[in-house]
């Protein structure tokens, strides 16, 4: 598997096609926005700026006004930097917890692998969407409640993957002789297993970002994630759904703006595979 | 012109398409004829384009090549100028290809016969019962047990030799003119190589077949062979008839091949026996151990084995595939837990599972792993790779690790800037000595070196073999040196133990075990090492008569 380099970005960058650089064109305005959403927004997203729903564009309001006559514009703004914001926190923890339970697994083999498999296993089966409504309408919604629901469901599958990743690496020679040496599982896992796993990994986080983008986003406009007077991509395709009644786009501006992060990623994690000769395992 | 050659490949050239487009010449000018029933070899070190010429004779080039130039005629036909579908027709009918490993040849899922007459089949040159009674006839040209019956096999159910020689079977059955074998018996131990051997000989022979051989062993293809066409980095070196090649080389590399040819030494090495204190006590002690795989421990790995080394000496442990040696280097390092019996070191009894032992228990043994290309991280720099032991049994500070790693790559006669480099950036020689390397960082009393030099191409192997010796002679280390190669081993080791099954069926001083009497399997192995000259093959299989039923 030759997969990221050290020289690697270097090489990786001169591979770039097209299509790659538009996405990354993407991703890179999508985040800017999202860091600077409170810079660049002509207004907070909860001022009312006017009387009038769904008001064409003009009057210092770019995309014109939502439901409440707030300034779309800005709103799509703090939308943006909401959604990514939570769909980061949520891969990030989902690979901490999945991919070192799915190397520990994979390591220890044996009953210690059984049981941590079969329980994942276990939590696999029920439907994603349905675990995250029952939790957070339990619990409530907050941010917390829901990055960290959502985490969890999502580490499930991550697990699957670094254990299937771990599994073809715990065979070879050098695992043995850092065992033999010695060293601890955590070490082990650490030093020896986790940089050989990093390229497939990588493409893994993409694709689970862009799984977590659209969670938040369906639990939003469900109504049980990201809680107004907060803007929230999924939330405000929620809010301003009549709006299409009376001729406004309004909300299709957040949903336009999902689909092009999320498409971009994919896209991008599709070439990244592609240029590195990398190859995600299948879910076993 | 009008000859009776059946394969003529002139001025063959073939590169390899570089990322940037350019062509990087892998094997160039190569020149040969082979006449009808004659077999030639090829032969020269991994990366000496012999697989690549080889192929190239079918008219195929492996992804990313290109043949370049050069004519390949085929009993007048010239393969390079056909179309993909046409030189697709001859490959099977008249040229065949028998790979390195049949295991990986063969489908796990389809009985043998199936398999052995699928290409005239699917042909249309034979029918299915024409096709099946042809095959039998050559099962039985083979020596194949049972030859009425063995197609209805599968794989799974056949030994590796037998395989091997279906292979055969499957590349014969449409008679090629050309029959193309490429190291078909690297992957065989010694005892199943003879059959293997004497089977493709005698079907060459019988058949009138022409054939080329690939191999990177002198004393194997001296057997076999006509011709013998030396290779070095796709250049041809020395073209020859193998008498030439064999007693009288003209080339000063065909010189250092034979020289490094995986025979047994002529004399017995003269290792001096150690000074009689160290006899006295030895280093360490594997006590009636007895090991087992499987749930309920059914299959016995190791049967009440019981050996001694002492500081500084070798003992050298051959044995056949599933001998068990594997298996019992794991037990003294830890890594497997015997049934019973028990492995001491100094006198200290050590516990059977690593996490038990102590650090310095540890430290003191040390395993050295057959494939370098696995063993060491692929991610990880040289210095990484040996400055981690450094850290981890002896605590030392950055600057200490760097110097000691200098010192250590100098030890195994590396440049101490290649700590920076990536195993890959390595050759196959480099990696095994920073393996190696990596083993003397924790400054141990053993190494288990296990099959070390087994994937090395034969020159740089003994090179390894001789910086073991000058290491051992510096650092007093004592080595368990496991091996399947009886050559190998004899010039390494102050005592060898010859193990068949689990169990230890002979131990003692290296020149008493070389010398006759023998014990039954230890005569076997030594005698079915092949030596070099043309008629080995033939005294051997006359002397052990009808069949060569003492390997089986």
């Amino acid at each position: 598997m030759s997969t990221a380099e050290p020289t690697g970005l270097r090489r990786l960058a001169s591979e770039l096609t097209p299509t790659a650089i538009v996405c990354l064109a993407v991703i890179a305005l999508a985040a800017f926005i999202a860091i600077f959403a409170p810079v660049i927004a002509p207004y907070d997203e909860g001022t009312i700026l006017t009387n009038e729903s769904f008001a064409s564009p003009g009057n210092g309001m770019l995309l014109g006004s939502d439901y409440l006559g707030r300034d779309i514009a800005s709103r799509l703004g703090f939308g943006i930097r909401t959604t990514l914001s939570v769909a980061l926190s949520i891969s990030v923890i989902a690979f901490l917890i999945g991919s070192a339970l799915g190397f520990f697994a994979a390591i220890m083999g044996g009953w210690t692998d059984t049981l941590v498999s079969r329980t994942i296993d276990a939590l696999i089966s029920f439907p994603a969407i349905m675990i995250a409504l029952i939790v957070v309408s339990s619990l409530g919604s907050s941010f917390l409640v829901l990055i960290v629901t959502v985490a969890i469901i999502d580490s499930t599958r991550v697990f699957r993957v670094a254990r299937a990743l771990g599994m073809d690496i715990v065979v070879q020679d050098y695992i043995e002789a850092a065992r033999v040496r010695g060293e601890g599982i955590w070490w082990i896992i650490w030093h020896e297993l986790l940089p050989n796993a990093l390229g497939p990994l990588a493409a893994e986080f993409g694709i689970r970002f862009t799984y977590a983008i659209l969670f938040v986003s369906a639990l939003s406009f469900l109504g049980l994630g990201v809680q107004p007077p907060h803007s929230d991509l999924g939330l405000m395709v929620k809010e301003n759904m009549q709006g299409l009644l009376y001729g406004s786009f309004s909300p299709l501006y957040p949903a336009l703006a999902i689909a092009m992060v999320t498409v971009s990623t994919n896209i991008l994690v599709d070439w990244y595979l592609k240029s590195t000769g990398a190859s995600l395992p299948e879910e076993l | 012109m009008v000859d009776s050659t059946i394969l003529r490949v002139s001025d063959l050239n073939v590169a390899a398409r570089a990322p940037d487009g350019s062509m990087l010449p892998i094997v160039s000018d190569i020149s040969f004829a082979i006449e009808p029933g004659k077999v030639l070899a090829l032969i020269g070190e991994s990366g000496s384009g012999k697989t690549t010429i080889s192929l190239a004779a079918m008219g195929y080039a492996r992804p990313g090549c290109v043949i370049t130039g050069g004519i390949v005629d085929l009993a007048g036909t010239d393969i390079l100028s056909l179309d993909f579908p046409a030189r697709r027709k001859l490959r099977g009918s008249d040229i065949a290809y028998v790979a390195q490993s049949a295991a990986a040849s063969f489908n796990a899922a389809l009985r043998l016969d199936l398999q052995v007459t699928e290409t005239p089949i699917i042909k249309g040159l034979m029918s299915a019962a024409e096709a099946h009674d042809k095959a039998v006839s050559l099962y039985r040209q083979l020596d194949l047990p049972d030859p009425e019956t063995i197609g209805q096999r599968y794989p799974h159910q056949v030994s590796g030799g037998q395989l091997q020689r279906l292979m055969a079977a499957m590349a014969m059955i449409c008679d090629p003119k050309l029959l193309i074998l490429d190291e078909p018996t690297t992957a065989l131990d010694v005892t199943t190589q003879i059959e293997v051997l004497h089977a493709f000989k005698k079907l060459i022979r019988e058949r009138g077949t022409s054939a080329i051989y690939v191999s990177h062993d002198l004393a194997v293809v001296a057997q076999i062979a006509d011709h013998i066409l030396v290779l070095k980095d796709g250049r041809m070196v020395e073209y020859a008839d193998v008498e030439q090649i064999v007693h009288a080389p003209r080339e000063a590399y065909t010189r250092e091949l034979l020289a490094a040819a995986h025979i047994l030494p002529k004399s017995i090495p003269a290792k001096k026996p150690a000074p009689l204190s160290a006899r006295q006590h030895p280093l360490l002690k594997v006590d009636k151990v007895t090991a087992a795989f499987g749930r309920n421990a059914e299959f016995i790995a190791l049967k009440d084995v019981s050996l001694e080394l002492a500081e500084a000496r070798t003992l050298g442990v051959i044995g056949e595939s599933g001998s068990g040696k594997t298996t019992l280097g794991r037990v003294i390092c830890g890594l497997k837990a015997p049934l019973r019996g028990q492995v001491t070191l100094d006198g200290q009894v050590l516990a059977p599972e690593i996490q038990q032992r102590d650090r310095d228990q540890l430290r003191s043994i040390q395993f050295a792993f057959q494939m370098a290309e696995t063993a060491l991280n692929p991610r990880h720099t040289v210095g990484k790779i040996l400055g981690r032991p450094l850290q981890f049994y002896f605590n030392l500070s950055g600057a200490e690790t760097a110097r000691r790693v200098g010192e250590l790559l100098e030890l195994v006669e590396m440049p101490a800037s290649y700590a920076r480099r990536l195993p890959r950036e390595l050759s196959g020689g480099q990696r095994q000595r920073v393996n190696l390397a990596r083993a003397l960082a924790a400054e141990p009393r053993v190494v288990i070196c296990d099959e070390i030099t087994s994937a090395l191409d034969t020159i740089v192997a003994q090179a390894i073999l001789q910086l073991l010796d000058d290491l051992q002679q510096r650092l007093k280390v004592a080595y368990v040196f496991i091996s399947h190669d009886i050559s190998t081993v004899a010039q390494i080791s102050h005592d060898i133990a010859v193990m068949r099954n689990g169990a230890i069926v002979a131990n003692g001083p290296t020149a008493d075990i070389l010398k006759p009497p023998h014990h039954e399997y230890t005569e076997l192995l030594l005698s079915s090492v092949p030596e070099m000259r043309t008629d080995w093959l033939d005294d051997v299989t006359r002397s052990r008569g009808n069949g060569l039923k003492v390997a089986q």
